[in-house]
């Protein structure tokens, strides 16, 4: 694409802008200014993922642009820009009440802009290497964030995390290892037998046996980084105990980047006809998360570890869908897996705002949010009715179309799946009443909030829930044709 | 392909999960770190011969990095933070020693009937290789979870990407991006683990991770 004279190549954009910002951000001290470069840095990184949309260069070895990793993109940018906005205001509370200090977060916005960096690397990847280094990346950026307080609980669980996260990332490697094995004796030794888009063309010649042996690591390795039980045991530590907006970030982006290179290797086996089917592997990954993520709600007494566990509930369902396949599963996926991002990171958003109000993440101590902070309250209200999957919220839509699509196809999973969103429905709102409602507790200090991430995102959850413009439904369903 | 150089290299990397069954019983952490080097040592052979066999002059990059970073850095540091914490003498009450071995020789045999049976089709040096390699990753896997105590976790963690180096270089022709990778991501890992102790050692007087337990969010 060329601009004013300048050849400007957005995929380098994507990489650059946040590479560049990260180096700024470890230099630069003053926190008002690093917090609002922040902000900037990731709005650029938007401007050129959007960008991305409209001209798209020639795939090589090592980076690729298609209709797929263009959606995810453009998503990972956009959360990732609003919650650097949420972020400064966090931050500057954090900082008030000197739970961190100037070092810490100098290092912390650095890191945000390397998470940033290292997702991004992953999605544009077109060479499996490549691909399994970024987000081996990304995991220890965001093991660094979650140690970030220093506490009891955040180091134990920024430990487990970072164990359970390598050998996860491990098991991934010797599945990338053995794909190429497997591509080897057809394409040759070299660069080219770790290429995606030469992989995917010459797949069919593949020896499947040795296909379906990676694809068990690649699902079991990247499965962990998904959060999918039982190889979840990360999750909810990390989701508790880390900042905030590192919460937002790692629900509404993290986990799907992992579920995108999954995805990956799922169209992988697809072109191979007589490897094994990863339908059913993720079909039964995705249910027991669902099921067993929509028990575990009933017993939280964190708020934060209270919406990890409705993270790995979603994700279930979105591994589910995918699994399923087919255009209408994979369309619902899609959504579901958009909404979730929107939804989760605006709850997360809220949660942040009312855990440094109460000065807790007890349940227990909290209580008539409305009352109290009402614009809080109700904000938070509205994220879990969506998440829950009320309608006329985008989340019912999504549910509401992996649901059916399943019961033409398999109604026996569609009741399984059914149980699992209803479980998970009455917990959330049975802890939603409890902090929302009642006799106000804790303190009812003003906050000091930004509004403004939270309720855009609801306001896009709200909006696709109620009318889907016709362009946003071709493109989902084009990119759920290449889905298979 | 000569008999020699297959001989040769089934013998190193038959070697490599030998040492990995010496790490298994390990009881005390200075003599663990002793056998880690070990197991580093042969790995570096082993990559070594690989790329002599493969006339690939750049595993001997790969091979030269395991044996200067994995068999003397680390585990010379690694025995002076375990000193400097004062915790080198203690004896780690291990999953008993005959458990812990029948189940290894169950996961080699595990990965024996998985890999040689999907692998049929490759040259027979990649087979065994790989083979081997599964084997010593699943003996890492299970020496982390047997383990409490935080060093020898990782340990088990280091011998495990020691497995997938060998996989890797089995792996005739294998970009070298990946090995730079794997060694850029131990020395990336070291660091954390590093300040992870340090940490650790400040705040809790103990890198026993059953005592880290005790502070789990939910039962607060």
């Amino acid at each position: 694409m060329t601009i004013a004279g300048v050849t400007f190549n957005p995929i380098a954009g994507v990489l650059l802008v946040p590479a560049i910002a990260a180096a700024l951000l470890a230099l630069l001290p003053a926190y008002r200014v690093t917090a609002r470069l922040n902000v900037l840095a990731t709005a650029l990184t938007l401007i050129c993922a959007v960008s991305l949309l409209f001209g798209r260069p020639q795939p090589n070895a090592y980076l690729l642009l298609d209709d797929l990793n263009g959606t995810f993109i453009v998503l990972t940018t956009f959360v990732g820009f609003t919650t650097s906005i949420f972020s400064a205001s966090y931050i500057s509370h954090e900082l008030d009440i000197g739970r961190l200090t100037p070092p810490f977060v100098r290092f912390y916005h650095a890191m945000y802009q390397v998470l940033m960096f290292a997702m991004n690397l992953a999605l544009v990847a077109n060479n499996i290497g490549l691909m399994w280094v970024a987000i081996e990346l990304a995991t220890l950026t965001t093991v660094l964030m979650v140690g970030i307080y220093r506490t009891h609980e955040a180091l134990e669980a920024a430990w487990k995390y970072f164990i359970l996260g390598s050998v996860g990332i491990a098991l991934a490697l010797f599945g990338t290892i053995l794909v190429y094995m497997a591509a080897r004796p057809v394409i040759g030794e070299g660069l080219d037998a770790m290429v995606w888009s030469v992989l995917v063309a010459r797949a069919s010649a593949f020896d499947p046996a040795l296909l379906d042996v990676a694809f068990v690591f690649l699902l079991l390795g990247y499965g962990t980084k998904v959060g999918l039980a039982p190889l979840h045991a990360w999750l909810p530590d990390a989701h508790a105990e880390g900042p905030t907006p590192i919460s937002a970030v790692l629900s509404g982006l993290l986990l799907n980047v992992a579920l995108y290179a999954l995805l990956r290797f799922k169209m992988l086996m697809a072109a191979n006809a007589a490897a094994l089917a990863p339908g059913p592997l993720m079909v039964t990954l995705g249910l027991l998360s669902l099921v067993f993520a929509a028990f575990m709600l009933y017993r939280r007494r964190d708020i934060k570890r209270l919406f990890a566990y409705s993270s790995i509930e979603h994700m279930g369902i979105i591994t589910f869908a995918f699994g399923m396949g087919g255009p209408l599963a994979n369309f619902a996926g899609l959504l579901h897996m958009t909404m979730h991002s929107l939804t989760k990171s605006a709850i997360f958003f809220a949660v942040g705002h009312v855990a440094q109000v109460k000065g807790t993440q007890r349940i227990a101590d909290m209580g008539g949010l409305t009352e109290t902070h009402p614009v809080l309250g109700w904000g938070l209200i509205l994220g879990v009715v969506a998440i829950a999957g009320l309608p006329p919220l985008g989340i019912f839509m999504s549910e509401f179309l992996v649901v059916s699509s399943t019961f033409a196809r398999a109604p026996l999973l569609a009741l399984i799946l059914v149980f699992g969103i209803l479980v998970g429905l009455a917990a959330l709102f049975l802890r939603l009443n409890s902090i929302a409602f009642g006799e106000p507790r804790g303190p009812a200090g003003k906050a000091e909030a930004s509004y403004v991430p939270m309720f855009a995102h609801l306001a896009i959850v709200l909006a696709a829930g109620v009318y889907m413009p016709p362009t946003l439904v071709a493109w989902f369903q084009n990119v759920a044709g290449l889905l298979g | 392909m000569s008999n020699i150089d297959f001989d040769v290299a089934h013998l190193l990397a038959g070697s490599l999960v030998l040492v990995s069954f010496l790490q298994l019983y390990q009881d005390r952490l200075y003599a663990l770190l002793n056998i880690y080097a070990l197991h580093a040592l042969v790995l570096a052979t082993s990559v070594a011969w690989q790329a002599f066999v493969q006339d690939a002059p750049h595993l001997y990059v790969t091979a030269l990095i395991a044996l200067i970073f994995k068999a003397i850095v680390i585990p010379v540091a690694l025995h002076r933070i375990i000193v400097r914490l004062g915790i080198h003498r203690e004896i780690e009450t291990v999953v008993g020693v005959g458990p812990a071995m029948l189940a290894g020789i169950g996961l080699v045999a595990l990965s024996m009937v998985v890999m040689l049976r999907v692998t049929q089709e490759a040259d027979p040096l990649a087979r065994e290789d790989l083979a081997f390699a599964l084997s010593v990753v699943l003996l890492g896997l299970l020496m982390m979870i047997t383990r409490r105590n935080a060093v020898s976790q990782v340990v088990g963690f280091m011998s495990l990407e020691n497995g997938l180096v060998l996989a890797a270089t089995g792996a005739k022709g294998m970009p070298l991006v990946v090995e730079i990778s794997i060694a850029f991501s131990i020395l990336i890992a070291f660091i954390v683990i590093g300040i992870f102790l340090f940490r650790i050692r400040e705040r809790f007087d103990t890198v026993d991770v059953q005592v880290l337990d005790r502070f789990r969010g939910d039962r607060r």
